[in-house]
């Protein structure tokens, strides 16, 4: 069936008139030139405009800059951590046990990709904002969620959240439960198992959800900018001093700070790219292991849950 | 260290895995749990193992009831069907898990994987990674890394199920050596009737979550308790017949009936194996059935016949040994004469 379709993809393509291929191809290149190489290049042209000397100058002189940077590079890794806890314990609770409202539960996870980050920005106001229905609670305790360090890693973590566990819900359930079936056999409590076993199997695609979600976390705008009251020098994170900074007119400032912030996408893109090779290799070993399982075993019960 | 199965249910959602099982397995000994895909047996395997708990009824090892206890705690050697090696770890460490989770010293670690590996006979694969290893080599690491932690019983879910019929029968014959050298009660599932009466001492025969019989090889495959054992345990033909003159009869075959009771006019079914139909070349005045010559296949250590009967409207499958099939000079469209030596009566209460 899949064979099938391959040959006729190739006779496709092998029938397609040159010309009809060559007008895609460069409809194809010169959209991603102009939509994303154009504007990436004239990022770093324009903060280097005036020399690395200067550029470099712009990034530190300015108090605020300074603390933005800081700031992004504390909120960033609090929401990746917190994701990476919420994200394994979820992959495995869905990857491996079977309870109603599961489906559900997988789907929930992705409701992050698709709510508008103002409108979880704002949702998290409703809730921990002096008017909302934490409000006077975390009042009372002095506890200041909204305008503060809290709320950006609440909101930079809900933007995040499916990343890690979108990842590893695949992995986990091409893996399989027996070579944890076989270690609770041998012996291994739950920590055991965890760190000596599912970790290690797991370890690159981990990786891999740590690295989107830390690009991710690093150039969230929209549901901060609601949360951070857009203190300079306190609740400022990188994309929010950029747009201030372009907002005042200081172009040169603006332009040098998101360089930096693409830098880092760069830097997360090659990761990535590097990731994806080991995941797909790592993932295509289990799947193969996952087949030969179920030739063996047509019509056995599945056996659904780790018991351990 | 016996193991004491009493009662056992076990459900999935709506599916009857295991419908209320009762078995022993004596200290030492090797049984097979024999049968169909979905009848239970991996199961059943696993509920004595702890890996899956029952619903009902306790399983004991000796005198405890182990029935609350995790597979933590009970401390069997189980080996997967897909020997479930630990794919990032080497033969080395895949034996060692057992004991580094039980904190044993490092030294007393190295001796006793070294002492498995050589059990095995894999001395020389110790820095083999899972993927780099053949099927059997595989099993046998399994089964190490399975006595590394000095079990109370070994079990094992299809051990030659995904092997090659070369290596499987090696495996078979090392497996039965080793079982008789170490003498640990063992329990292996499998649905490969030759397997289980190879290398078992005793044979659970199962089907949709029941035992049906539990017997030596022989006993079970001479004395099939009913229809289903029978008939999954190999080839058979099968007669539709009735209770006349309280004997079994199908067509001027006759035989006697088993010990219950039966009314006259009642349908039975008549068993015969392949092996228990006699061929002639004429009637010679006994009870025969006029048959055509089929098919033969006379590659292997007995002969295959296919015969026909037109006017009966049956098909038979006859066993003969390489001497008598060369006696009679067989060929395709020959005219015989078949009867059978003997034939298992089961009455249909047990309709499959």
């Amino acid at each position: 069936m899949a064979d099938r379709a391959a040959k006729s993809t190739r006779a496709a393509s092998g029938r397609d008139p040159a010309l009809v291929r060559w007008t895609l191809i460069t409809a194809t290149l010169a959209i991603v030139g102009v939509l994303v190489v154009v504007p990436v290049v004239a990022v770093f042209h324009k903060a280097f405009e005036q020399g690395p000397a200067i550029y470099w100058q712009t990034l530190v002189a300015d108090a605020d800059t300074r603390h933005a940077i800081l700031l992004t590079l504390t909120v960033a890794p609090l929401a990746v951590l917190s994701n990476v806890v919420f994200g394994v314990v979820a992959a495995w609770t869905i990857a491996r046990f079977r309870f109603p409202g599961r489906a559900l539960l997988t789907a929930l996870i992705d409701l992050p990709f698709s709510v508008s980050p103002v409108v979880a920005g704002l949702a998290l106001v409703l809730i921990f904002g002096l008017q909302g229905y934490l409000g006077t609670w975390l009042r009372a305790h002095d506890i200041k969620v909204i305008f503060a360090l809290p709320g950006l890693v609440l909101a930079t973590t809900f933007v995040t959240l499916p990343f890690v566990a979108r990842e590893l819900i695949p992995l986990l359930e091409a893996l399989g439960p027996d070579e944890e079936l076989a270690a609770v056999s041998l012996g291994a409590n739950g920590w055991q198992l965890f760190h000596r076993l599912t970790l290690v199997n797991i370890r690159w695609g981990l990786l891999y959800g740590v690295i989107l979600s830390a690009a991710r976390a690093t150039g969230e705008f929209g549901a901060v900018y609601v949360v951070s009251g857009h203190i300079s020098g306190r609740t400022d994170t990188m994309p929010l001093r950029v747009e201030k900074l372009f907002q005042e007119y200081n172009t040169p400032g603006s332009f040098a700070l998101a360089s930096l912030l693409t830098s880092f996408a760069l830097v997360s893109l090659a990761l990535k790219g590097w990731l994806e090779r080991k995941t797909r290799r790592e993932l295509a070993d289990a799947a193969s292991a996952q087949n030969f399982l179920l030739e063996g075993a047509v019509g056995q019960p599945s056996p659904a849950a780790v018991t351990a | 260290m016996s193991i004491r199965v009493e009662g056992v249910s076990k459900r999935f959602g709506r599916f009857v895995a295991l419908d209320d099982v009762s078995l022993d397995v004596p200290s030492g000994e090797l049984l097979a749990l024999l049968g169909p895909s979905g009848s239970g047996k991996t199961t059943l395997l696993r509920v004595i193992a702890g890996l899956e708990t029952a619903d009902t009824g306790t399983v004991r090892y000796q005198d405890e009831d182990v029935t609350n206890r995790s597979a933590r705690e009970r401390n069997v050697g189980f080996v997967f069907q897909h020997y479930a090696l630990f794919r990032h770890m080497n033969v080395f460490e895949n034996v060692a898990f057992g004991l580094r989770v039980r904190k044993k010293k490092a030294a007393d670690v190295d001796r006793r994987v070294r002492e498995l590996l050589g059990l095995v006979r894999l001395e020389s694969f110790e820095r083999r990674y899972p993927s780099q290893l053949s099927g059997g080599q595989r099993q046998r690491v399994a089964l190490a890394r399975a006595l590394a932690i000095e079990p109370k019983v070994l079990l094992l879910d299809e051990p030659f199920g995904a092997l090659d019929a070369k290596v499987r029968q090696e495996l078979r014959q090392w497996l039965r050596r080793l079982h008789d050298e170490i003498h640990m009660t063992s329990v292996f599932v499998t649905h490969d009737q030759e397997e289980a009466f190879e290398v078992s001492d005793r044979v659970a025969v199962m089907q949709r979550g029941r035992v049906e019989q539990v017997g030596a090889p022989q006993e079970v495959f001479e004395k099939p308790a009913n229809r289903f054992v029978i008939d999954f345990l190999g080839n058979v033909n099968v007669f539709h017949g009735r209770v006349e003159n309280g004997r079994a009869q199908w067509q001027q075959f006759q035989f006697d009936l088993p010990d219950e009771q039966h009314e006259e006019g009642a349908p039975v079914a008549l068993y015969v194996r392949p092996h228990e139909l006699e061929i002639e070349r004429s009637a010679n005045g006994v009870a025969s059935l006029r048959t055509r010559v089929e098919r033969i296949n006379a590659a292997g250590p007995v002969a295959k016949v296919c015969v026909s009967s037109a006017e009966f409207g049956v098909e038979l499958n006859v066993e003969l040994t390489r001497e008598r099939y060369a006696e009679l000079g067989l060929a395709r469209g020959d005219t015989v004469y078949v009867s059978p030596r003997q034939a298992r009566v089961f009455t249909p209460e047990y309709v499959i």
